[in-house]
């Protein structure tokens, strides 16, 4: 990495550093932290989905895990927001190489994995949503102290530093995958496995080291917004609704790039914005147009769009 | 034909039989490659050659039978384990990296020997320089002639840096004046330490390469010799172009 | 284990009655795949999307579920022959990740659509044979259970006798086994996977038709069904249609006695379990011959 491929970062950061000393409206702030969070819960799928194509449908089992460990340790074991929140992570990325393991190791690729994603995120789902120390159905709260020294900030501008860090540090993180050897030879796996492997790369080893990777920082998405919401139920740990977020972003911003899931987070969470202004609240509208948007990026690719609109003009 | 155990030779193949169901694909094969050499394998289409070359490169268990590089037994390894022990192999039908470039497929194979994303860059130039891509680095391999696909599976191989290489039908589907730029590649390959298996049906690249053929038909190797001994075999005659054909020809070698 | 044998066997019977819908709902799955050799995701939404449909036909229109059946089905194999011939179809461009994203993002605008409309209350319908049993042995049966599985078996033979004596059965058999080759003898292969699509979603609205009565439709429904429908698809093999409709009974035996043992809300991770272990020991499914 040179000081040149790190400037556009630098310059995310410097910009959504600025943010909170010139916007003062909570709900705008509000709807930046959230947008945030799913960018980093993005840039986690996009670790394995993106660079590794394997599309996983389900990483609310990492997002939930580190959700529900960072809150749990603190409620129900008094532990210090800071250390469970590592937890998380840490649990999340040991979820994801459970999973890896044994969804790779049996051979599981594409739909069939995406299919077993899906089925172990509702598998946490329903144990979360039945079990005692997740709170069962009524979930859990994180009790408010709003201090630096617990996770917690009376400001939502620090929150936002916060959060803009965290995804700073995961544009980082996989700048310096996509120049390593792994990131290479998961790259090499998405092309083609059987030439992968021909060339020496141990094709199982290079999906664990990702799913790995994938899931914590997925799994840090999920902790964090556990400290800024300081409330989860398996709905919102576990739900569908994070594992298509996670997917969507990458998918819509450009998948397997270094800022193809912040770019898509934002202009999910603006386009939905602008939709609820223009139709007012009507529920899962927003939704609604996610679905379209999703489908037009898959049947246009925005990479394709230029060479569409010369064939246009002419 | 020489025995098990400690083989002189460098690559031996014992005895490999391969199954698929009812049918045999490859039946009781067995050859050598010398250190060193350009050996080729030849034979009639489904003759089982790339089944063959699976089983050696790890992508196929043989149903029986041995694989031995440098007189370790190889039989059933992963295909990524024999790579780092300097066995690479192309595929006949090629399989690039469809979204990278030229350089970058490179560098997959480089990355085998080399930590760092500089090096292996660097070793993916030197790589391309071999074997004539050097003006191609940049462009996406999707973009490539065939003859251009061709030259990039053994850069990638080569860019692993193997002890023995396997080319499957390197020259296939390419013009006479793209064979002949091909074939000082492959010298030049060997001369630089590089042992040579090649699947190969260009008879004239055979001839001007291989120090020693073998000739697979039906699964079994059928001849092995010198090139000019092995297109004179009445079997191997018989074996392309059919029963009687030896006879009628007297002799004469015709590819 | 506490239960006398009596409540064993009526849970086990009224297990393979609903297994039987599920087994409806996993051919039209199982029949997408087996031709298109596509995973639809917007299978569960499409259901929910057909429990409304019938939903909105009783409350609306005072029309009985299972008169609504047939039309409900005319009505969906349009809508799956369209969305098949001109969104999936075009969108996908023959790569698997792109139908998988372009099925679940049919998914969620169908399901958010519901949403939209219906809000997210629970809504059932009132029908007087709702609470009927009948009585089978010493067993109590549910009166539209028992009607559920006799119209499965009706549809199955249906769906039998389509695709053996009929041209466009034999036309989407052969796209089934060997598309170019289909293509080369002058079948429509597009026309062909937009029929199977269709055949598909006609199955739901027959599902959806079938269920109501007995259940409730809300916009998250679908998902509730597609989980079973997929485990259904896996165990009995993708692509196979007597897979389904066996996989559909045994999750149904599976689903209620798991229900009867671990509790309502513990007793779907028995069919989950089963789903992931299916997938990761033997995902050609105990009837498929495809990887």
């Amino acid at each position: 990495m040179t000081g040149r491929d790190l400037l556009p970062i630098a310059a995310f950061a410097l910009i959504a550093a600025c943010v909170p000393l010139f916007v003062t409206s909570n709900v705008v702030l509000n709807f930046l932290v959230f947008t945030l969070i799913i960018a980093l819960a993005a840039q986690g799928w996009n670790l394995l989905g993106g660079y590794g194509g394997q599309y996983s449908f389900g990483h609310a089992a990492f997002f939930g895990t580190g959700a529900y460990l960072t809150a749990i340790l603190q409620v129900r074991f008094g532990m210090n927001a800071y250390p469970a929140f590592a937890a998380g992570i840490a649990l999340a990325a040991l979820v994801g190489l459970a999973i890896g393991f044994m969804a790779f190791r049996s051979g599981l690729r594409g739909s069939y994995f995406a299919l077993v994603t899906l089925a172990f995120a509702e598998v946490f789902r329903v144990l979360a949503n039945a079990s005692e120390v997740t709170g069962g159905a009524a979930g859990i709260l994180i009790r408010l102290r709003a201090d630096p020294l617990n996770f917690q900030f009376a400001e939502r501008g620090t929150f936002l530093w916060v959060a803009a860090a965290l995804v700073t540090l995961a544009l980082v993180a996989t700048l310096a995958l996509e120049r390593s050897r792994l990131g290479a030879q998961l790259v090499a796996v998405r092309e083609n496995e059987a030439a992968a492997q021909a060339l020496g790369v141990d094709v199982l080893a290079v999906k664990l080291r990702a799913i790995v990777l994938s899931a914590g920082m997925t799994g840090a998405a999920g902790g964090l917004y556990a400290q800024y919401f300081l409330y989860l139920d398996a709905q919102i740990a576990y739900g569908t609704w994070i594992s298509v977020e996670a997917l969507l972003a990458p998918i819509v911003g450009g998948a397997g790039t270094v800022f193809g899931p912040v770019l898509g987070a934002v202009i999910l969470h603006g386009l939905a914005e602008a939709t609820k202004t223009i139709a007012g609240r009507i529920p899962g509208i927003d939704l609604v147009v996610f679905g379209i948007v999703l489908i037009l990026v898959v049947r246009f690719p925005p990479r394709d769009i230029p060479g569409l609109l010369k064939r246009w003009r002419r | 034909m020489t025995g098990t155990g400690a083989d002189p030779a460098f690559l031996a193949v014992r005895g490999i039989t391969k199954r698929f169901g009812g049918l045999i694909a490859v039946n009781d094969a067995t050859l050598d490659v010398a250190e060193g050499s350009i050996t080729g394998l030849i034979g009639p289409n489904g003759a089982g050659k790339t089944t063959l070359f699976a089983v050696v490169a790890g992508f196929e268990t043989p149903t029986s039978g041995l694989v031995m590089l440098e007189g370790e037994d190889i039989t059933g390894r992963r295909p990524h384990h024999l790579a780092r022990m300097g066995l690479a192999r192309t595929f006949q039908i090629v399989q690039p990296f469809a979204g990278l470039s030229v350089r970058e497929n490179i560098a997959v194979g480089a990355f085998l020997r080399e930590s760092r994303r500089a090096a292996a860059l660097a070793v993916a130039e030197e790589v391309a320089a071999r074997v004539g891509l050097t003006d191609q680095l940049d462009k996406p391999a999707a973009a490539l002639t065939v003859a251009g696909r061709k030259r990039l599976e053994v850069a990638r191989a080569l860019a692993t840096r193997p002890k023995l290489l396997l080319l499957d039908e390197v020259l296939a589907g390419l013009n006479p004046s793209e064979v002949r730029d091909i074939v000082p590649v492959v010298r030049a390959i060997r001369d630089s330490g590089v042992t040579v298996l090649m699947i190969e049906h260009v008879m004239q690249a055979v001839m001007n390469l291989c120090e020693r053929v073998h000739v697979l038909a039906q699964g079994r190797i059928i001849c092995s010799g010198t090139p000019a001994e092995v297109v004179a075999a009445p079997q191997v005659i018989e074996a392309y172009l059919g029963h009687g054909a030896a006879a009628r020809l007297q002799g004469g070698a015709h590819a | 284990m506490g239960f006398p044998p009596e409540i064993i066997l009526e849970a086990v019977l009224n297990g393979l009655l609903t297994g039987a819908v599920y087994g409806l709902v996993a051919l039209g799955l199982t029949l997408v795949y087996g031709v298109l050799h596509i995973i639809n995701f917007a299978h569960g939404a499409l259901l929910t999307a057909a429990m409304y449909a019938a939903y909105v036909a009783r409350a609306s229109f005072g029309v009985d579920p299972y008169v609504a059946a047939l039309p409900l089905a005319a009505l969906f194999f349009g809508v799956g022959y369209l969305v098949q011939r001109l969104v999936i179809g075009p969108a996908s461009r023959g790569k698997d990740e792109n139908i998988l994203l372009v099925t679940l993002g049919l998914s969620i605008i169908i399901e958010n659509l519901m949403l939209a409309v219906f809000r997210s209350d629970t809504r059932s319908i009132d029908v007087p044979y709702a609470m009927e049993v009948i009585e089978f042995g010493p067993a109590l049966l549910s009166y539209p259970r028992v009607i559920g599985f006799g119209a499965t078996i009706l549809v199955g033979i249906a769906l039998f006798v389509l695709m053996r004596f009929t041209a466009t059965g034999k036309a989407i058999r052969a796209v089934a086994k060997e598309r170019t080759g289909a293509a080369l003898v002058g079948i429509d292969v597009a026309h062909i996977y937009a029929v199977t699509f269709g055949i598909g979603t006609a199955c739901l609205a027959i599902s959806a038709a079938l269920l109501l009565p007995s259940f409730y439709v809300s916009p998250r429904v679908g998902n509730a069904f597609v989980l079973v429908a997929f485990t259904i698809v896996v165990l009995g093999g993708m692509g196979s249609v007597v897979g389904a409709l066996v996989g559909g009974l045994v999750i149904g035996v599976v689903e209620s006695l798991s229900g009867l043992y671990l509790g309502e809300s513990l007793g779907q991770i028995g069919i989950f379990l089963i789903f992931i272990l299916v997938l990761l020991v033997r995902p050609t499914g105990l009837f498929g011959a495809r990887a």
